[in-house]
């Protein structure tokens, strides 16, 4: 099997009106079929209104997400302002590529508001090529399945309360049919006016 | 290719003659005597093992499984998942790995679903005709050893089964280990399957030859309940089956998405952050608290 799957994980993330929304499993395997954590979130934040989801090898997420980390502070001390989620996205994708021939096992997600509260979200392969859209992204390594159940439950423009609905019941679908991710999960809303709210998730447990 | 070449005459019914009776004749002759030998084609390859290797892909479902069984003083429990996978993809959460081979007799199912469903019903034939040529029940131990040496017959053919035999014959209680290597091992407690490592940590701790009914009942459950948590593969259902000297019964059938909350109500994860490379709320409530007491001094 892929080294992509050793760990398992489900990420999705998606847009509402004035408000973005991220989402992560919260299991975390080792030798593929052991599962050795069940409160392993895969979101990162990156500042109050950006954050990071990361699929693939948790060695790799963890590696990638640090530096990651590193690169917005260093950017935020330098120009003091946080990096826009379009800027960030580009910083992810440059981080990958430089790694072209020997690349981070990971499938990163991006998600935030910008300064006029619009939302952003990203996704990438390993190298960093990466597809902006306008309504969801997924990864993992059950990506059919989540995008099964995202191309049917999405609606555009959500309020935060009826997004965090939607993608808390993409995620506990989708992963249903994917026997390395699921365990719970986390969700996290990003919102315009209302700040951050972030909740765990209750699932099957198999 | 003409199935296996071992010389299985002995058991036909006319060559024994007299016991069985003109009725049982005519329907053993209607089946054509050795009922297990079922004709299969080979493939028209000269290569048979390359082309196993190649074509292993298509038909290997349910290798994800947990199944146990155990022997005790009120006779058998036999607890299973019912989780199919292909891959990582789960192709179904409600499979019957329990096989019901006749009122007295149970098979497990893991490996290749399909085989363990023919192979057991083809057992399940056997054993009936069995029963009409003696008069009586087939043992647990002659069962499994049908079973044994039809899959030893067929040993190399690229077969994948891993199955138990449990029931109750005039000896008692019976649990037999049969699998496709050909292996046939006789035992109290038995585990197959990728979560069985799982199971049988749980099971060994739990054990005792004087369980009652309703606590080795549990116990089965709990084995499994814990494997399919533990197991990416297994999940699903919880069946479990009690084996006494009536025969079997299915006692529970429980879906895991409500077991595992009724083992362990649902606690809300509240330290989501603390994997998130930096500090959970607790590390950072913990440094807050020693800072605090830092400056105070």
């Amino acid at each position: 099997m892929s080294i992509m799957s050793y760990n398992g994980a489900a990420v999705i993330a998606m847009t509402g009106k004035d408000c973005v929304a991220i989402a992560s499993d919260l299991r975390l395997g080792i030798n593929q079929n052991q599962t050795a954590a069940v409160d392993y979130s895969k979101l990162h934040k990156i500042h109050d209104r950006l954050y990071l989801g990361l699929t693939g090898l948790i060695a790799d997420q963890l590696t990638l997400a640090q530096k990651l980390k590193f690169k917005h502070d260093m950017y935020e001390l330098r120009e003091n302002r946080v990096m826009s989620p379009k800027v960030f996205g580009a910083v992810v994708s440059a981080t990958l590529y430089e790694k072209r021939f020997s690349p981070y096992y990971t499938e990163p997600v991006v998600a935030g508001l910008d300064a006029d509260g619009k939302p952003y979200i990203t996704s990438m392969d390993l190298i960093g090529a990466d597809a902006s859209t306008d309504d969801f992204v997924v990864a993992g390594d059950n990506v059919e399945s989540l995008f099964g159940v995202c191309e049917s439950f999405y609606k555009r423009d959500l309020d935060p309360e009826a997004l965090f609905e939607v993608i808390s019941h993409c995620l506990t679908s989708g992963v249903n049919r994917d026997c390395l991710s699921g365990w719970g999960g986390v969700v996290t809303v990003v919102t315009k006016g209302n700040g951050t709210f972030t909740r765990t998730l209750k699932s099957r447990m198999d | 290719m003409n199935g296996p070449t071992l010389d299985f005459s002995f058991l036909d019914a006319t060559a024994r003659g007299s016991m069985a009776s003109k009725h049982v004749d005519e329907s053993l002759d209607a089946i054509d005597g050795n009922m297990h030998e079922c004709n299969f084609k080979a493939p028209a390859v000269e290569d048979f093992e390359g082309f196993q290797r190649e074509v292993i892909n298509y038909v290997k479902p349910n290798h994800g499984t947990t199944t146990l069984a155990f022997i005790f003083e009120h006779g058998i429990v036999v607890a299973v998942d019912s989780r199919a996978s292909q891959g990582p993809y789960i192709s179904s959460q409600t499979v019957k790995k329990v096989i019901e081979i006749n009122p007295f007799l149970l098979g497990t199912m893991a490996g290749g679903a399909a085989d363990c469903q023919f192979w057991q019903r083809n057992l399940g034939i056997q054993c009936r005709l069995h029963e009409l040529e003696n008069g009586k029940r087939i043992t647990v131990r002659a069962a499994s050893k049908l079973l044994a040496n039809t899959l030893y017959s067929y040993k190399g053919k690229g077969l994948s089964m891993g199955t138990m035999v449990a029931g109750w014959d005039l000896n008692g209680p019976g649990l037999y280990y049969v699998d496709s290597e050909g292996t046939r091992l006789k035992g109290q407690r038995f585990s197959v399957g990728s979560g069985s490592l799982f199971a049988y940590g749980v099971l060994d701790q739990g054990y005792k030859w004087d369980l009652t009914v309703e606590e080795a009942c549990e116990l089965g459950r709990r084995a499994i309940y814990h494997a399919t948590f533990r197991d990416a593969f297994s999940g699903g259902t919880v069946s479990v089956y009690h084996v006494g000297a009536n025969g079997w019964t299915k006692v529970t059938g429980d879906d895991v998405g409500e077991l595992h909350f009724s083992y362990y109500p649902a606690t809300p994860v509240d330290d989501v952050d603390a994997h998130c490379g930096g500090e959970g709320k607790k590390e950072a409530e913990a440094r807050a608290a020693t800072e605090a007491s830092a400056m105070e001094t």
